[in-house]
């Protein structure tokens, strides 16, 4: 089980939580110009890198904030 | 026949779990500093705590943290006025019923949170989940007293569990 820092709550067990993927991911400025394959870029496809990865999370079961933060993919551990 | 008549909490015919039923609650949405804050903060009589997960008594009311923007405010049963009283407050009475637990052993059963007086003790509350159910745990004493503040529908399953793990 995993303990999941809240930047409110302190650390809290894994099954508060929820995954709410890739962080930083900016609505396109113009999305009318944007082709199909830019649409389906940004809609769908997230950066599956092996290390290091800014994601966001949700404590969901306690003050239903969201956060960003750092996690290793390998070892699962948050570095920030 | 009243409305008093008519209401029925959720675990009014349940033996052994210590029910605190038709608390009056509001939920609180409003920035933590300006002059909205400083209003409610004046005609609850008490602040609206800062402090994650902690509560301040204002009267004979409780207002309780549940996010850098958000309190539940908890007044006694009957508690008329206070529905109305903020326009920034949502009535949420209806939402929860209040259990009171005497015993840190048993919600140790299936609380994940440090209970241990160290880490948590009265003034203090948290969202979290015991047994799976979502719950407002907030402890009024350091007898210790617990009042855990869960969704009507699920309060005969935290009881049944409750009497469960009292037993074990």
């Amino acid at each position: 089980m995993l303990l999941i820092s809240c930047p409110w709550c302190g650390e809290r067990e894994e099954t508060e939580f929820h995954y709410g993927g890739q962080a930083f991911v900016s609505y396109p400025a113009d999305p009318e110009s944007l082709t199909d394959e830019e649409w389906a870029q940004y809609v769908f496809f997230r950066d599956n890198p092996k290390g290091d990865f800014a994601e966001r999370w949700v404590h969901s079961a306690g003050c239903r904030r969201w956060f960003n933060t750092v996690r290793n993919t390998v070892t699962s551990e948050f570095l920030s | 026949m009243t409305v008093e008549d008519l209401r029925r909490s959720p675990l009014a015919s349940y033996p052994g779990v210590t029910e605190i039923p038709f608390l009056t609650m509001v939920n609180v949405r409003v920035p933590p500093t300006g002059d909205a804050a400083a209003r409610i903060s004046a005609r609850l009589g008490g602040p609206l705590p800062v402090v994650p997960n902690s509560v301040v008594e204002a009267g004979r009311r409780h207002i309780l943290w549940l996010g850098p923007d958000e309190w539940l405010v908890v007044g006694p049963d009957g508690d008329r006025e206070l529905p109305g009283m903020l326009p920034e407050a949502v009535d949420v009475s209806a939402n929860r019923t209040t259990i009171e637990v005497r015993s840190r052993d048993l919600l140790e059963h299936g609380c994940t949170l440090d209970l241990h007086p160290r880490a948590f003790h009265a003034g203090r509350c948290a969202q979290t989940t015991i047994a799976r159910t979502q719950v407002i745990l907030w402890q009024t004493s350091d007898e210790p007293v617990y009042r855990l503040l869960v969704r009507g529908s699920f309060a005969t399953y935290l009881a049944d569990w409750l009497s469960d793990a009292a037993c074990s």
